[in-house]
């Protein structure tokens, strides 16, 4: 990352333009695995993000002690340090969450999104950048979860974060709380994105094109006439 | 698919490989094989009554609508005359239990038409049979009507009731008649139960080259082989193998879905793997798995290594070193 990239920038790449989920395409244990509804989708987010935003925090402070031959393996204590607090904090205070999510919050420590922010960017940047960085990435991942959550939830139990949105003549898709509904929803969303964006650019290219087309046109003209 | 005659004017048309040379165009078999399932909707029509008609229809209707939405969509030249559309709505409508809720049944065409054929691409780029792929959408988002069967309107009062012969074998070790079951005086999806259709239609296709004969035979004589094996290790807990052929989807899998021109393997040894393979599945399923039935699931698992088969079983080139 070099330094003329603004920190607002820092924060909003992480919701979109490098969305973990649907750009990256990282952590697809935990986004395929826990988003059978809104708001299991919505607490993975949340300790995911927590986890992310504190070791990238710490990261970013002893960075420049920790040899390059061990990082790895410092960076997985400091994280595996905050998933545990997560982990315990969560079953202590919501336990019927935490037993919803099972082994994926432990598994928190090898989201490679997480370790992908250290080895990435916080490793090589100062703390404010780092946790803005981390924040955005969280945000992306966040947002992500919850729509997954979302579609599967209206759709294979008729309820949205637990109120019913969908009629009761609507018959609830059991395959879409199956892990198959995770990689059709997830594919398909996919598609849905890259495809706007192709779209975009497409438009975007063909404006460059006539705009060049034009300009190139009008000095000939003008030189018709002189 | 693509001639070049002498006429010079004549208009090129390029298509990607394999090329196979066949009597009939893409849009003329696929039409015969909509006539090769007359006699399964008759039988059907005979055992459950007219009302399948109408899931048939249904079904029928809204692949047609989905295809030709999506190309309008996609913007695409509309190739709802090649009849792939009708054939797979025919093919899913048949696949599906008796007085099938027509809701499913449209969202089923939906689902095979969009996701199992034109994600891909459209017709020559699906990886899976798309009439499959719905009614395994289908069968994992609606478990329990997917497995509500009713009984046929001829049934005797010694034939097995409310359950397909199948599913009383696996469920409860009755193994059923094998003259209902070739006849199709039993529970099962709408077309698939009388193995006597089915083979009128099936060895229709064969005979008039649409369908190639080898994967049918492969798939036939693996099942008479692996079910045989069993059967004669123990003929008390393992059914007789030519229950294997005539009870369930296999007939009507074994001649109509598999034989996909796209979905199944262009080479001959490929073919004779495909068939020999998916007769094993099959079996595997319907002995040890935990469903009475695994045609669909042995052809969709198969349909995924067609690529790979092809690869593999790809003729050398005539005076080329290995």
């Amino acid at each position: 990352m070099s330094k003329n990239v603004s920190a607002v920038k820092d924060f909003t790449k992480g919701l979109w333009e490098q969305n973990a989920v649907f750009k990256q395409v990282l952590g697809m244990c935990p986004t395929l695995a826990v988003t059978v509804s809104a708001i299991n989708g919505i607490a993975m987010a949340l300790a995911t993000t927590f986890v992310l935003v504190f070791s990238s925090m710490i990261i970013s402070l002893i960075r420049k002690l920790i040899p390059t031959q061990v990082r790895i393996a410092s960076y997985i204590l400091i994280i595996a340090t905050f998933v545990t607090i997560v982990d315990l904090v969560m079953k202590a205070l919501f336990p019927e969450l935490s037993k919803a999510l099972g082994p994926y919050i432990p598994l928190i420590v090898v989201n490679c999104l997480i370790l992908g922010r250290q080895e990435a960017f916080s490793s090589k940047n100062g703390v404010f950048r780092s946790v803005l960085d981390a924040l955005g990435m969280g945000a992306g991942f966040l947002l992500a979860l919850f729509m997954l959550g979302g579609v599967r939830e209206i759709l294979g139990s008729r309820t949205l974060l637990g109120f019913q949105v969908l009629p009761n003549l609507y018959e609830p898709w059991l395959v879409m709380i199956l892990p198959a509904g995770a990689f059709l929803t997830l594919g398909l969303l996919m598609a849905y994105f890259n495809n706007r964006e192709i779209n975009k650019k497409t438009k975007q290219r063909e404006a460059i094109l006539q705009k060049h087309l034009s300009s190139k046109q009008s000095p000939a003209v003008e030189g018709g006439e002189a | 698919m693509n001639t070049i005659t002498e006429n010079p004017t004549y208009k090129l048309e390029l298509a990607s490989s394999p090329h196979v040379h066949s009597r009939w165009n893409t849009k003329q078999a696929m039409w015969m094989v909509v006539f090769a399932l007359i006699p399964s909707l008759i039988s059907a029509v005979i055992f459950f009554g007219f009302y399948q008609l109408i899931v048939v229809g249904v079904s029928l209707f809204f692949c047609i609508a989905t295809e030709y939405a999506i190309k309008r969509i996609r913007k695409r030249k509309p190739t709802l005359m090649d009849g792939s559309a009708v054939i797979t709505g025919l093919l899913l409508g048949l696949i599906l239990p008796p007085n099938f809720n027509l809701a499913f049944t449209a969202l089923g065409a939906i689902f095979a038409i969009s996701i199992g054929k034109e994600v891909f691409g459209g017709l020559g780029y699906n990886i899976f049979n798309p009439a499959l792929v719905g009614r395994a959408f289908l069968q994992a988002a609606f478990p329990v009507p997917m497995t509500t069967w009713q009984q046929p309107n001829f049934a005797s009062l010694d034939s097995v009731s409310s359950a397909t012969p199948l599913s009383a074998f696996k469920f409860d070790k009755v193994f059923a008649d094998l003259s209902n079951l070739f006849i199709g005086n039993i529970g099962g999806s709408i077309g698939e139960t009388s193995s006597l259709a089915i083979l009128i239609g099936g060895l229709f296709i064969i005979f008039a080259g649409i369908a190639n004969w080898r994967v049918p035979l492969a798939m036939t004589l693996g099942v008479l082989i692996f079910g045989g094996i069993f059967w004669l290790i123990d003929p008390m807990t393992y059914p007789n193998p030519l229950f294997h052929l005539f009870a369930g989807g296999f007939l009507f899998g074994a001649l109509f879905m598999a034989t996909d021109w796209v979905s199944s393997p262009y080479t001959v040894k490929g073919m004779w793997i495909f068939g020999l393979g998916t007769a094993l599945i099959i079996v595997m399923i319907r002995l040890f798995g935990g469903l009475p039935e695994g045609v669909m699931y042995a052809i969709l698992f198969m349909n995924a290594f067609v690529p790979l088969i092809n690869r593999y079983t790809r003729p050398k080139v005539f005076g080329a070193e290995k």
